[in-house]
């Protein structure tokens, strides 16, 4: 099964699941996976996020871009970085923010998520950012909205995490620069579960990225990733020779069923990133991680803390990633709207 | 129709009319900002005519437009370079054409995002007719009354050409 690695086979994904994210004039609409959009696409998300880092080094970090905006933020599972980030990203570009609380909202009290929506509808928004443990929720949701409103996905199941994809894009790209044909990038972890993973891979090779790498034990790797370009390493020592980029996963403990791990201790014996691991890679390679971290688990606590570390500039930059992606969906050509609208 | 001039003959003129200001205000280390693309080249003509140390910023006023949710984003926006500290600074805002007035105020707004600045002196090579908000510009290289049809077109950076279509 070729596409397995790339999509869930969830039903509520269709064949055509990335076609929708474009307008008639090709610009961004919703942002739902990196699958299937342009090299030019992806540098231009980008190239705008890098005019947003300046904004967020101003005194006054705003700038009246959406005023007017209402964007709400339907976070269907937990999240604290990538909620406040959207948030703070919103608050930046000025947009009004709603933070609806699924678990005290209607939706506890038995209303139908159409339902939950038609109501956001009612109330003016012009944007849902949805995070969900089904993969394709916000691909759902974007079929479903009323015309001219954005669905940005911020994460569904184990499907895609394209804004976690795009930041971690701009960390590589600021720290090892524009050309990323000469790049290793290894991927380290519980693969298999990882929506940032598939994203990232999406991403990586969109861009033209040399040599990408999965390295996991056989039970945390999906069947068939090997189509997706990339080269799997069962064994971490020789996968993480030469990297440039090391990229460790969290271990999704709440995501498994099944013994698919002996234990923490022993996945930290064979795949937890060490200062003696590390230094396999390039002397100048980059240590990146998504977040939360499960120190001593994944990766060693000095490392995380490192001078190779840029985990906390991942967060930084998804502000600017997350400013870039609200403001290309939300300034698309004005008649282009009103069209979509009729 | 009036004739538009040189570019080079109205810099000199204007590098000049804006040495006599300074120093009639007692400016000495003034920061001079151009607004994204012409105001850059105008702005570092004179840059270089005033022999100013400090390098020139740089301002793109896209995000804060008056137009966004008329016209949409701008997909070429170029990041803004202003040092970070300019409390108490004297700023030179340099743009090619006066026009509605409208991207000086966006520029303003966005340099106060900043900091305070002492204060700002305003710069244009041509200042036409067509004025919406009540701004006006303390050096001029040229006034051209314009009806709405006609826009003044400048190119360059090398060599800058001014042009009526």
């Amino acid at each position: 099964m070729v596409n397995k690695a790339c999509r869930p086979t969830d039903s509520l994904i269709g064949h055509d699941a990335w076609n929708i994210q474009l307008d008639k004039n090709g610009q961004l609409k919703h942002f739902l996976t990196v699958e299937g959009l342009s090299t030019e696409l992806l540098s231009n998300i980008l190239d705008t996020a890098e005019s947003f880092a300046n904004i967020n080094e101003q005194r006054v970090k705003k700038v009246p871009l959406l005023r007017g905006k209402t964007i709400a933020n339907l976070f269907f599972e937990a999240s604290t970085r990538t909620r406040n980030t959207f948030e703070l990203a919103a608050k930046r570009l000025s947009a009004d923010v709603l933070n609806v609380n699924i678990s005290t909202s209607a939706t506890s009290k038995g209303e139908t998520l159409m339902d939950t929506l038609q109501n956001l509808q009612a109330m003016q928004c012009d944007m849902f950012v949805v995070r969900h443990n089904a993969s394709g929720a916000a691909h759902y949701i974007a079929n479903r909205v009323a015309p001219g409103i954005s669905v940005i996905n911020a994460g569904d199941g184990s499907h895609a995490h394209p804004t976690q994809a795009m930041l971690d894009m701009f960390t590589i790209r600021r720290n090892k620069g524009h050309n990323f044909g000469r790049l290793r990038v290894a991927i380290v972890g519980d693969v298999l579960h990882s929506r940032v993973a598939r994203s990232q891979i999406h991403a990586l090779n969109i861009l033209n990225t040399g040599n990408v790498r999965v390295i996991a034990p056989k039970t945390l790797i999906p069947i068939g990733i090997e189509d997706m370009g990339v080269e799997v390493f069962n064994n971490m020592e020789e996968g993480i020779k030469e990297a440039d980029v090391v990229i460790m996963l969290r271990l999704q403990k709440e995501r498994m069923q099944g013994a698919l791990l002996p234990s923490e201790q022993e996945y930290y014996q064979m795949y937890g990133l060490t200062e003696e691991r590390l230094r396999l890679a390039r002397p100048d390679a980059i240590v990146m991680h998504p977040g939360p971290i499960n120190r001593g688990v994944e990766i060693e606590s000095s490392v995380a803390d490192g001078p190779q570390s840029v985990i906390l500039d991942q967060v930084t930059y998804g502000i600017s990633i997350r400013m870039a992606v609200m403001s290309m969906a939300l300034g698309r050509d004005p008649e282009t709207i009103e069209a979509e609208k009729t | 129709m009036e004739e538009i001039a040189k570019p080079e003959i109205l810099l000199d003129k204007m590098s000049e009319q804006l040495k006599i200001l300074l120093s009639e205000r007692s400016i000495n280390q003034p920061l001079m900002v151009g607004i994204h693309t012409g105001g850059v080249w105008i702005a570092n003509a004179l840059h270089k005519q005033l022999s100013l140390e400090e390098p020139l910023s740089i301002l793109d006023i896209s995000f804060y437009r008056d137009d966004f949710s008329r016209i949409g984003m701008n997909p070429q926006v170029k990041p803004s370079k202003l040092p970070s500290q300019i409390d108490d600074r004297h700023i030179i805002l340099v743009d090619d054409v006066l026009h509605t007035g409208r991207t000086i105020r966006a520029a303003m707004n966005e340099i106060f995002d900043y900091g305070r600045p002492a204060s700002i002196t305003l710069v244009c090579l041509v200042e036409r007719s067509g004025r919406e908000i009540p701004i006006q510009a303390d050096i001029v290289g040229q006034h051209l009354p314009l009806d709405d049809t006609h826009h003044i077109k400048l190119t360059g950076p090398k060599p800058l050409e001014l042009s009526i279509v």
